[in-house]
């Protein structure tokens, strides 16, 4: 280091030897390594020269030296804007890290040095191009961040370049843009907000937290740009990333209250008119019957208000939250009580995060006690806790206090008056001065104890006691002449000011009660007067001039002389006032009227002062917010709307297409279930970068016109349509049906080697990183439905693998499908036996919803230990081939209908049973259009088969339905219909249909047959027939009655069978008891009591015959 | 959102400065300081200070201060957030998180910096990603180098970023595989002077170290779920299958992270390992005072109590003190008047006893209140709440892992008082 000095500085002498510079960078890179010494360097100028030397260098490792520097001057704040134009040379670098340093650098000091600036445009324009996203994102990101006023239509090209561009990564990186060039260029709003449409439209969950943002500061105001994306929104919310999460939530927050009635009245005044009635046929939520009679909440913030409940659980304080306040303002009072253990956990965080968060809780405990007060104790102060927070602890322990637990509250307030904070100790005093004035009973101990602390040896604590006293005997003065007097009695020993100048008032405003001792602390006062603080010497003077009305005889003279005092006092308030009094009480002939109304201005009785929280009205300001932090309206606020009295038109959220595509992503961790995606493996969590290795074959289709690769993005799309309607409950049947079917397909194709696409790849300058869809949507912008499609498939793309056969696009129709959910597609034979996979669906109880026994060998295979102790549901033990007649041929004019249970975990919903129904055509003409019609309205949630389009003579044809029968036996009817006709018709399960076969150990059996005892059981002995006395045969009895799985047994009389109920999932619990001469007890313990008894007559009769 | 970033240590200097969108003077740090000189102890500096054209919120962590300079509305909370994982990130790629640790990685912090954010919004937070854009510091790393000329910075696009698991790097290989789960619980205790509990819970959190190739597919079950009350995830845990049958299922990301955190159900009466007999008194005549604490053990489930350790700020009026402990050593501090004593290992047959006088200063008054004892120890192999971990399985790769569960049990803000 130190001789490249030497060399810099002879080089500078002699103008440039380029011996010297050879010598600065031979020594260079053994001497300085990561920059560590420059502490050598002692002034600027020459390290700012040699810099120079080093950047116009031709060594990188010289350069990187020489930028690490510079950004190390950046980083403690000295300026290195003079070293710009050696800088920007360097822009174009092929080393990596140099040229990350000097984008550093560059975005620093663009704005100052503008018109040098631009010489590094044309090379970030050039990298907006590259094939690498990663080099895209970061010229994007560079780009905006340059101040530069000149540049705003190019950085504008190059954000609605971006916005549409194939990695969610870029685009992401866009809607970072919009921001700085929003704050750059305000007038370039509205094209800005179209790219803000553009990319709210996106389904990628990386981007949507950014555009949020970027909304929420360039047109928040712009709500109907959220109608269409809000239920995407709210389905994706749980897979953005956190600090996306904050941004979203506060805004819905922001919608909801704009777009929904209010759920807090009593008495809704929400009417049925015509739109709820068309909800309530598409979307089932509005069932949950939580609402009030006549306060129907819309299903649209129902949806918010479930979607946000479980990022309660983040480990990020602020989505917790945020999440908190949503459900304040947003959620049914009831409902609200969901955030209060999420909060207290919060308490355990930084001291910093204690403190906003303390602060939203005292906001809300005045609201609402009854929330935070089993969590009292939470709020204890311990002695470690910083001032900011005892204080914080302390106000929402006054709010919590009632007649219940104010002996608790006061008892801990005991230990905090003896604290050594004396800061804390006056507030403590405070605290019980408010919980003496809202809780009568405890007002005169309070009082006692309050008066017993003016015996304190600490002034604080003195003056503060007598201050609170002060107000509590303003508010009863009657009873507590003996207390004015102990304080006169004290007035010498306290010195606090303001302690003294509250006694004194005291003396003044209840003279009357204290005739003795009050003239003898004016006399006091007026030998010490000159040399008492101002606010005493004010109150002096009101004393004496109060008994001077009172009590002229003993007072007059000293009275005088006080205001004489007064008059000359340095004070100039203490001069007016004194002359003001004097003019009031003294007659003369100048004080005219006033004079006779002295007594009445100097001892109007005064309202007694309320003692209430700072926090009292701080709700005026959305919690969690910084203005709620700070209590005044902080730059950028958005206040929060009342409710509308009526809600605005609720269809405007309404997608066009099928569903909206709420959620491409079954990856969704957290909602999944994608652990039992063990064929599929790593697609499950894939993205666009997992693709390239295997989706080559399909990066095909540039032509978005071309009938496949429309059609692949369709079927795309009714997955992720159906996941979600899946997920939301709902089940718009015709659409759903034909999607998950389709879906089904794909499903079965995944495993199978890429198929080559007739089309050939033309990608334009599609890199081999991306896959052929990716590409294409940068490329069609053509029609509207087409392009939205493709996106979603691109998406959507990374969990399926892109392959597909060709054979599911022939199949679909999916033109039809886009513009009405009643058209079908053409499917010959949908047999969901048959699949090899599964739609990994959001479910509630997931592990039984799609675990096929193909599956479950799997699993076997690849896991450590694959049989856990818990419940888990299995494959069938035995599949009965019994099947039912659904419909005869002959009442079915020739199309006969028979019905069986295959005991397949259903696919659609894991509530639903599963059901195969086999159509076969007795007829000698072709049947066409079989669909299911009209069902029970009363009757169950059932998922339909996709309308066959043509059942051809002799033919037959399997489909799959799945029926929610609320685990009873009650039938499913509906009616099956061809083109022509009608037929009614009906399926009856046995209940032992209803279950799933559930495997356990021995130990978790007895465990939960313990907790089923008493009314949940129900038991028969019964005699055997003689060939069912060994294990196998009971097995095989019971588990043609009944879809239960064995459990593991150690005694060979005791055989034990498990399951759930497909529908609530309840556990059913059998155990077949042999017992001498061929008897034997079946006990059925399950907690679904009309279940149980039937379950135990069909198993009597099993195991009894003969 | 976010405009700036200072880093301030206590002595009121700024040593690094980072800007996100224009640049913004440090003299705005004066508010910020003139609060800092009025607050006596640096945790008393408040969190949110308004100022005419910002708002500052801070964050005081590891005798450093984190400035960031805000100019619009913005959930605090979001802030300091952010705030504390810059903290937590330089504590992972440096070791520690302190002055010059960050003096040294200057450079390198502040490019982690820009990754961390772009326009003020956090773009990367994910210690696996920026592990891939910016690669941590390690002697053998630095001596590569330097001999090669290779640099520090990734040149690829982390793989976790634009997937839907970002945080777990992509292409992960280990020769040993291993998971480690750490099951740490505190006790959060107040009891009074006679012993009596005034409040207790315990919080546990289960860290993990998962050090596995590929993309392990993991399940974690406790044998108890049931005692968990509370609970908060790594995002990486699967909410609904937590919901629906109490395991974590989850894709873990590749190092050291926070699987969970807990509290348990506070209606399970916390047992309270340790008891604490003392007598602090001050003579009413006289500048004298005595002290006589006694720890031992109370239940401990049959295991030692380790690294006890007992801290007592004293009255501000104490001169000076004379003790002597019959176990462990204490230490004494005049001018912060905080007394340390540590004991070490609890042996039940030979209670520690500290005792001795204090000495007031000359005329001081007795003081009101007799300082509180702050009580830190740990237990090994014991989770105080009877949690237990069932089994962890693993699916979506072949290999066997070798895996690990270790409990232990410390104090958290246990508190006496006297």
């Amino acid at each position: 280091m130190l001789s490249m000095s030497t060399n810099n500085l002879s080089y500078n002498d002699q103008g440039g030897s380029d011996s010297a510079v050879e010598v600065g960078q031979e020594t260079t890179p053994t001497s300085s390594n990561a920059g560590a010494g420059f502490g050598l360097f002692s002034t600027n100028f020459k390290k700012n020269d040699d810099l120079k030397e080093m950047l116009e260098s031709n060594k990188d490792s010289l350069k990187l030296d020489a930028m690490k520097r510079i950004i190390a001057l950046i980083a403690k704040g000295k300026n290195a804007s003079e070293l710009f134009p050696a800088v920007v040379k360097n822009v174009a670098s092929k080393n990596i890290e140099l040229k990350k340093l000097v984008y550093v650098y560059l975005v620093r000091y663009a704005e100052e040095q503008q018109d040098l600036a631009l010489l590094s445009i044309s090379t970030f324009q050039r990298a907006l191009k590259d094939p690498n996203q990663l080099i895209r994102a970061s010229a994007l990101r560079v780009l905006s961040s340059i101040r530069v006023p000149i540049i705003v239509p190019i950085m504008m090209l190059a954000i609605k370049e971006a916005a549409s561009d194939m990695s969610p990564y870029v685009r992401k990186t866009s809607a970072h843009a919009i921001q700085k060039l929003y704050s750059l260029d305000p007038d370039q709003k509205e094209h800005l907000i179209e790219v803000i449409d553009k990319l709210l439209k996106d389904k990628s969950t990386l981007v949507a937290g950014s555009v949020v943002m970027a909304f929420e500061e360039v047109c928040p105001d712009r709500i109907d740009l959220i109608h269409k994306n809000y239920r995407k929104l709210c389905n994706l919310l749980v897979d953005v990333e956190e600090w996306g999460q904050v941004v979203i939530i506060t805004m819905l927050t922001r919608y909801a209250r704009t777009q929904f009635t209010s759920p807090w009245k009593e008495d809704g005044l929400f009417d049925e008119n015509s739109e709820t009635a068309f909800y309530e046929s598409d979307e089932k939520k509005t069932k949950n019957g939580d609402e009030k009679k006549s306060y129907m909440m819309d299903p649209d913030h129902r949806l918010l208000l479930r979607n946000t409940k479980p990022l309660l659980q983040s480990r990020n304080t602020a989505v917790v939250v945020s999440v908190a306040q949503l459900y304040w303002h947003l959620a049914p009072k009831h409902e609200v009580g969901v955030i209060t253990k999420s909060l207290v956990r919060l308490l355990r965080s930084h001291r910093e995060v204690q403190y906003v968060v303390l602060q939203n809780i005292a906001t809300m405990s005045i609201q609402r006690k009854g929330m935070f007060e089993p969590y009292m104790k939470s709020f204890y102060v311990r002695s470690t806790d910083a001032t900011h927070i005892k204080s914080l602890k302390l106000e929402i322990l006054t709010s919590l206090a009632n007649e219940a637990n104010i002996s608790t509250i006061l008892r801990e307030f005991q230990t905090y008056v003896k604290s050594q904070d004396k800061q804390f100790a006056a507030g403590t005093i405070q605290a019980i001065g408010r919980c003496a004035t809202n809780i009568s009973e405890v007002t005169d101990t309070c009082l006692q104890g309050l008066v017993l602390l003016l015996s304190n040896r600490d002034e604080t604590v003195v003056a503060e006691s007598v201050v609170v006293i002060k107000k509590l005997l303003q508010t009863q003065p009657t009873q507590h002449s003996d207390i004015i007097k102990h304080m006169a009695k004290l007035f010498d020993n306290i010195a606090v000011p303001m302690a003294r100048a509250s006694i004194l008032w005291l003396m003044g405003e209840y003279c009357e009660r204290v005739p003795q001792i009050a003239p003898d602390v004016l006399r006091k006062m007026a030998k010490s007067f000159t040399s008492e603080e101002d606010i005493v010497k004010l109150q002096t003077v009101n004393l004496a001039a109060k008994l001077y009305l009172t009590n002229s005889k003993q007072t007059k003279l000293l009275t005088q002389y006080i205001l004489n005092l007064g008059k000359y006092d340095q004070n100039y308030d203490i001069r007016d006032r004194t002359r003001f009094i004097r003019q009031l009480i003294v007659p003369n002939e100048k004080s005219g009227a006033l004079g006779k109304y002295a007594r009445r201005i100097l001892l109007a009785p005064k309202p007694a002062p309320v003692l209430e929280s700072t926090y009292k009205d701080r709700d005026r300001y959305q919690l969690g917010t910084l203005s709620h932090t700070i209590n005044t309206k902080a730059s950028g606020y958005l206040e929060l709307s009342d409710w509308p009295a009526v809600a605005p038109d609720q269809s405007v959220r309404n997608v066009e297409v099928i569903e909206p595509v709420k959620e491409w992503a079954p990856s969704l961790g957290k909602t999944g279930k994608s652990k039992l995606s063990k064929s599929s493996d790593d697609k499950f969590y894939s993205d666009s970068g997992e693709e390239k290795e295997k989706g080559s074959g399909s990066s095909s289709s540039e032509d978005s016109s071309s009938e496949e690769s429309s059609s692949e993005a369709e079927s795309d799309e009714e997955k992720s349509s159906s996941q979600s309607s899946e997920e939301s409950d709902k089940s718009s049947s015709q659409s759903e049906k034909s999607s998950s079917e389709s879906d089904s397909e794909q499903k079965k194709t995944t495993k199978k080697p890429p198929q080559k696409k007739t089309v050939k790849p033309t990608a334009k300058d599609s890199d081999s990183d991306e896959n052929g869809n990716v590409a294409k949507e940068t490329s069609s912008s053509s029609a509207e439905e087409t392009s939205s499609g493709s996106e979603s498939g691109s998406d959507a793309d990374s969990h399926s693998g892109t392959e597909r056969k060709k054979k599911t696009k022939s199949k679909a129709k999916p033109k039809m499908e886009v513009k009405s959910t009643k058209e079908v597609s053409l499917l010959k034979e949908v047999s969901l036996l048959d699949l090899d996979d599964f739609t990994p669906t959001p479910v509630t109880r997931p592990k039984m919803s799609v675990l096929s026994p193909s599956l479950l060998g799997d699993l076997e295979g690849l896991s450590l230990s694959n049989i856990s102790s818990t419940i888990q549901v299995s494959g069938p033990a035995f599949v009965p081939e019994k099947s039912h007649d659904l419909l005869h041929r002959m009442t079915g004019k020739g199309l006969s209908a028979q019905y069986q249970f295959p005991r397949q975990p259903c696919l659609y919903q894991p509530t639903m049973v599963s059901v195969q129904i086999s159509l076969t055509n007795t007829t000698d003409h072709p049947l066409e259009q079989i669909h299911i019609g009209d069902r029970d309205p009363t009757g169950l949630d059932m998922h339909c088969f996709n309308a066959i389009e043509c059942l051809l003579p002799e033919a037959s044809v399997t489909v799959s339905l799945g029926v929610d029968f609320n685990d009873s036996t009650q039938a499913a009817n509906f009616q099956l219909c061809t083109k022509e006709d009608q037929f009614s018709v009906s399926i009856q399960p046995a209940v032992g249909e209803l279950f799933l076969p559930a495997t356990m150990t021995e130990q978790d059996f007895r465990k939960e047959q313990g907790k089923l005892l008493g009314m949940n059981e129900s038991s028969a002995t019964i005699t055997m027939a003689a060939e069912n006395t060994t294990r196998q045969p009971i097995s095989r009895q019971v588990a043609t009655v009944a879809n239960l799985g064995v459990v593991p047994s150690g005694q060979d009389n005791i055989h034990r069978f498990a399951g759930k109920t497909a529908s609530s999932g309840a556990l059913v619990l059998v155990t077949v008891e042999l017992r001498e001469l061929s008897a034997a007890l079946i006990t059925i313990n399950t907690e679904k009591s009309v279940m149980g008894p039937m379950l135990l007559r069909d198993l009597k009769r099993a195991l009894a015959r003969a | 959102m976010i405009n700036s970033l200072f880093l301030i240590n206590p002595s009121g200097e700024i040593f690094l400065e980072k800007h996100w969108k224009s640049v913004v003077s440090r003299s705005v740090c004066d508010y910020f300081l003139e609060a800092k000189e009025k607050a006596l102890e640096p945790e008393d500096v408040p969190p949110v200070i308004h100022t005419p054209h910002h708002y500052l919120i801070s964050i005081y962590r590891d005798k450093l201060f984190f400035l960031s300079v805000i100019q619009t509305e913005v959930p605090p909370l979001f802030v300091i957030e952010f705030l504390h994982r810059v903290a937590e990130m330089i504590q992972d790629y440096f070791g520690e998180c302190s002055e010059t640790v960050v003096k040294d990685h200057m450079v390198m912090v502040y490019e982690l910096l820009e990754e961390m954010l772009d326009n003020g919004f956090p773009l990367a937070t994910e210690s696996n990603v920026l592990k891939e854009m910016i690669r941590p510091p390690t002697i053998l790393r630095s001596v590569v180098n330097t001999l090669t000329g290779t640099s520090n910075v990734g040149d690829t696009l982390p793989t976790g970023q634009p997937s839907t698991i970002p945080w777990r790097r992509a292409g992960v290989r280990y020769t040993n595989n291993e998971a480690y789960f750490d099951v740490v619980e505190e006790i959060d205790a107040i009891l009074d002077q006679s012993g009596t509990t005034v409040f207790a819970e315990i919080q546990g959190v289960v860290e993990a170290c998962v050090k596995l190739s590929g993309m392990p597919d993991l399940t974690l079950s406790f044998m108890n779920p049931r005692l968990l009350d509370d609970v908060s995830f790594h995002p990486c845990v699967r909410y609904k299958l937590w919901e629906s049958e109490r395991v974590l299922s989850f894709i873990p990301p590749d190092g050291n992270f926070t699987l969970m955190t807990y509290h348990v159900n506070a209606q399970n009466l916390v047992a309270i390992p340790v008891y604490v007999k003392q007598s602090i008194s001050f003579f009413e005549c006289g500048s004298d005072g005595r002290l006589d604490v006694t720890v031992g053990p109370k239940q401990t489930m049959g295991k030692t109590v380790e690294g006890v350790m007992v801290t007592v700020h004293l009255p501000k009026t104490i001169l000076s003190i004379n003790l002597t402990a019959t176990q462990g050593s204490y230490t004494y501090d005049n001018g912060t008047k905080l007394l340390v004593w540590d004991i070490g290992k609890l042996n039940p047959q030979k209670l520690p006893n500290l005792r001795g006088s204090l000495s007031l200063q000359a005329g001081a008054p007795k003081p009101e209140e007799n300082p509180s004892l702050n009580i830190d120890l740990n237990i090994q192999q014991l989770a105080i709440s009877g949690l237990k971990v069932n089994r962890l399985d693993m699916f979506g790769e072949k290999y066997k892992p070798f895996k690990g569960v270790k409990y232990i049990t410390k104090a958290g803000k246990f508190q006496v008082r006297t």
